[in-house]
């Protein structure tokens, strides 16, 4: 008789463990693919193309990028028709960037060497074939090359002349806010009763000096604004037509049909960058994402410094002082159950609680010259970072709770035994042994809280903010203020935009951003835990 | 002068199957104590539960020897009963412990010699549903009046658990834990309480040179002398030791008889083990608990010479328990 061995994964096998197995393998796949679309779409739309060429048969030319190519059924005939969608930009010409094209129409097509993609402050990018530059009304360079050193010399200075531009537009800006402060002091002044002729005389002194400082700064802004204006890029688009951009709107000029591989490379790294230092451009499908970054971690960083000491302090309440009976069972169940309320629910209730009851108590109180104009009393960043707090509250509970059903009751007793008080006690044994779990309770609140959208579109989300939540200007950090998140430009952008298909490498990106952010601040939170963990056994907390 | 002849020591009546349930309900438990200079009588009275309900081959002997009175004592215990929610762990505990001497606890796995010490610094209060009855008088005051102040008393009366349980801080900080509560702040303070309490603890030498390191580095038996460094910091009247050797070596064990012996001329000292030799060696007195009842107590060399109890004499020599 043969012996026979059975592999051992046979020999284990059973209907549970195989069940297991493809549950696990479902979870894996369902994370992957997810993943993996989300980073091949979104860190391949970044990857400069070539720009093509084509004729087709009934005598129109395209020139632009291939986005995709698809096989559908002619509707009439039933065959597959192989199609293109083209991006050919120009929208200020066409009115849309993309369009499909058959490709048994195209009669010709090939990569123009010297074509060019132009991305522009408005408009969206534009293709062409650069033709000459004109200093008002006379060709300055003509023909014009963009590799060429003297177009580049002219571009530079130009962009030298646009960042003078911007420096007085953000001194406007400033003055702006002064005066709108002198208008408040107006209000509160107008607001007392009493009359003080001496203060309101000092108030439009101060106004008038402001608005002659705004008067120079508007004559530098538009002398500047004109020079900028006399440069004009013409270009002709794919059929033979001039299309005149002024340089001041040009971004940048992407020879793309003669870069090589490295240039790629950087520009690829460059649109990157702009990505998350920049801000929005074109109803945010252009430009960059910075001020959502900023808003989405400014809020998860305020949320923290609510959620931790009120949850700490709700499972210190309920494990250590609180006598266990069935109303402490009841609140438990009750903290845990919160945590199944949709996120909407959590906004309506922020909407209610926080903004109108709160938020409008704190404007009659502290800015009543400033009715009907709310203050507090409407959407912000404050209110925004609370809700969510209130959302993510329970996790920080239960987390709390486990950390400290974990601790033997030895050592609380132990510390007990030599006359500690209860505070004693919680102050400095309980709460060191329990840091890392209301670390991991962080950690879980601070994942669900960035990815959350609903509560924050009540709360005080919009979808373009200028002025950040932190700035260079008294008092520094504007918790009232609305604020800009990365959750809500996916879906502003991916669904409520009037140029869904161009704003796609913005949503891909976002959503990649957004996981980022995610990755990024759990493993600041991992770490902390990690070194409270090591002090922790060094014995030194 | 106080040992009874064999003629005193009443013998067990043979039991009746009324008797098999050694600790009667709190409602039925109405017990008479007889003391006296030569002996005291415990005769548990009233219903009983039938045997049927809870058969168990354990039974509680009726006769009872507590000497007393004690000359000059620190705790008189007065009818101490103490229950977890209805379920009793003391039964009518009633004897005096003997100041700047060493009391033995011993008795069977369960029969409540740690719940009684946390009777003596009210410990107990900590466990959710644990009440007691009776009295407990520290130098003639009682300890669960409500003028007590409880962690006054904690401190006065300090506890070294069974199982060692050093807090997950520095050797240092473990020790210094009951100073630093008390207000203590100066390093100098500090570090001279610390190696002194080490020094008697018998651990200084092992840990001098990693004062810093986390107490949960330390062997088994080194965390339970640093905790009977952490209670000697407090500078307690009375130090209650629960099992202090049960993870030491014979030498480690040694070092701490000698400090429980040397402690005695400042500190009272009450000593659970399971160590027969071992009270024998330390101990000035010793009480036989069996299934919350307090069986006979004695001077340890009576009741290991002499017991007066039958159920004291099978114990401790071995024929049960
Ligand atoms: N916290 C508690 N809650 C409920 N019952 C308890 C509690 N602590 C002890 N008991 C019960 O009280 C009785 C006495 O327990 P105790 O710990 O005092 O025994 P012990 O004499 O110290 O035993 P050992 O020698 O094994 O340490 C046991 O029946 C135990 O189950
Ligand atoms: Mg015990």
């Amino acid at each position: 008789m043969r012996k026979r061995t059975i592999p051992r994964w046979r020999a284990e096998a059973t209907p549970l463990l195989g069940l297991c197995g493809a549950s696990l393998v479902m979870a894996l796949l369902m994370t992957v693919a997810m993943l993996g679309l989300v980073f091949s779409y979104g860190l391949g739309l970044f990857w400069q193309k070539r720009i093509v060429h084509f004729q087709l048969r009934d005598g129109s030319r395209w020139l632009g990028e291939v986005w995709s190519r698809e096989t559908v059924q002619d509707p009439t005939t039933g065959r597959p028709v192989r199609r293109i969608a083209l991006h050919h930009g120009n929208r200020d010409l066409w009115g849309t960037a993309f369009r499909w094209i058959d490709e048994a129409d195209v009669v010709r097509q090939e990569y123009p060497p010297d074509a060019v993609r132009i991305e522009r402050l408005a408009w969206g990018p534009a293709f062409g074939q650069p033709r000459r530059v004109w200093a008002g009304d006379r060709p300055l360079i003509d023909p014009v090359d963009v590799r060429d050193p003297v177009w580049q010399e002219l571009f530079a200075s130009v962009h030298q002349d646009r960042r003078v531009l911007q420096d007085v537009e953000g001194q406007i800006d400033a003055v702006n806010d002064r005066l709108e402060r002198v208008r408040r002091r107006e209000l509160r002044l107008r607001h007392r009763s009493v009359s003080d002729p001496s203060a309101w005389a000092a108030l439009q002194a101060e106004k008038a000096r402001w608005e002659g400082v705004y008067g120079i700064l508007a004559l530098r802004r538009a002398a500047l604004m004109e020079r900028l204006q006399q440069y004009v890029l013409e270009v002709a688009i794919a059929d033979g037509t001039a299309l005149r951009i002024p340089l001041a709107q040009i971004v940048t000029v992407i020879p793309a049909n003669r870069m090589s591989l490295g240039e790629r490379i950087r520009l690829y790294a460059q649109r990157y960058w702009a990505l998350i230092t920049e801000n929005p451009r074109e109803a945010n499908t252009e430009g960059g994402i910075f001020p959502a970054i900023f808003g989405t971690v400014s809020m998860v960083l305020i949320m923290s410094l609510a959620v931790v000491p009120v949850g700490v302090m709700t499972a210190l309440y309920l494990r250590e002082y609180a006598r266990q009976s069935w109303l402490t069972r009841v609140i438990r169940i009750a903290v845990n159950n919160l945590a199944a309320v949709p996120s909407i629910v959590y906004g309506v209730f922020g909407m209610g609680f926080f903004i109108y009851t709160i938020g409008t108590a704190i404007d009659q109180t502290f800015y009543p010259w400033m009715a009907p104009t709310p203050v507090f009393g409407t959407g912000g960043l404050l209110w925004a970072s609370l809700t969510l707090a209130l959302l993510t509250v329970p996790v920080v509970i239960v987390a709390t709770e486990e950390a400290l059903l974990a601790i033997q009751p030895e050592i609380r007793h132990g510390a007990r035994a030599l006359g500690a008080t209860q505070w004693q006690t919680v102050r400095h044994v309980i709460l060191p042994a329990a840091t890392p779990g209301v670390l991991t309770g962080l950690i879980l609140a601070i994942a669900r809280a960035t990815g959350e959208v609903a509560p924050l579109m009540l709360t005080g989300v919009v979808k373009l903010a200028p002025d950040l939540p932190i700035d260079d200007r008294f008092p520094f950090i504007h918790l009232e203020r609305k604020f800009m998140h990365l959750g809500f430009h996916i879906y502003d952008v991916g669904f409520q935009s009037p140029n869904v298909d161009a704003a796609q490498p913005m949503v891909y990106n976002t959503t990649l951003l957004l996981l980022v952010i995610v990755v990024v601040l759990n493993l600041t939170a991992i770490h902390l835990r990690n070194r409270v963990r090591r002090l922790y056994h060094q014995g030194a907390l | 002068m106080q040992r009874g002849d064999a003629q005193d020591r009443a013998l067990p009546r043979p039991l009746t199957p009324d008797h098999q349930h050694p600790i009667p309900k709190p409602s039925s438990v109405g017990v008479m104590t007889v003391h006296s200079a030569r002996s005291s009588v415990t005769v548990p009275l009233g219903e009983v539960v039938p045997a049927a309900v809870e058969p168990t081959p354990m039974r509680v002997s009726e006769e009872r020897y507590v000497l007393t009175p004690i000359p000059d004592p620190v705790f008189d215990i007065q009818h101490l009963s103490l229950y977890y929610g209805e379920k009793p762990a003391l039964i009518d505990i009633s004897f005096q412990i003997p100041r700047h001497q060493i009391t033995a606890v011993i008795g069977p796995s369960g029969c409540g010699k740690s719940s009684f010490l946390r009777c003596l610094n009210r410990l107990n209060d900590l466990i959710d549903g644990s009440h007691i009855e009776g009295r407990v008088l520290l130098d003639g005051q009682d300890i669960y009046a409500p003028s007590m102040d409880v962690n006054e008393l904690r401190r006065r009366v300090t506890l070294v658990f069974q199982k060692p349980n050093p807090f997950p801080k520095s050797i240092y900080d473990n020790v210094a834990f009951g100073p630093r509560i008390m207000g203590i702040r100066q390093r100098a303070v500090l570090d001279e309480i610390v190696e002194r309490s080490l020094r008697q603890a018998a651990l200084w030498d092992e840990v001098k040179d990693r004062l810093h390191a986390s107490a949960l580095q330390l062997s088994g038996g080194q965390q339970q002398r640093l905790c009977i460094a952490r209670a000697l910091a407090v500078d307690p009247e009375v130090l209650l030791m629960d099992e202090p050797c049960s993870a030491l070596d014979p030498i480690a064990t040694g070092k701490i008889e000698d400090l429980m012996v040397s402690l005695k001329e400042n500190y009272t000292i009450v000593l659970v083990t399971h160590n027969m030799q071992q009270a024998g060696r330390v101990s000035d007195y010793t009480a036989f608990f069996y299934m919350g009842y307090l069986i006979e107590y004695q001077r340890t060399t009576d009741l290991f010479t002499h017991p007066r109890v039958r159920q004291t004499e099978d114990y401790i020599t071995g024929r049960f328990g």
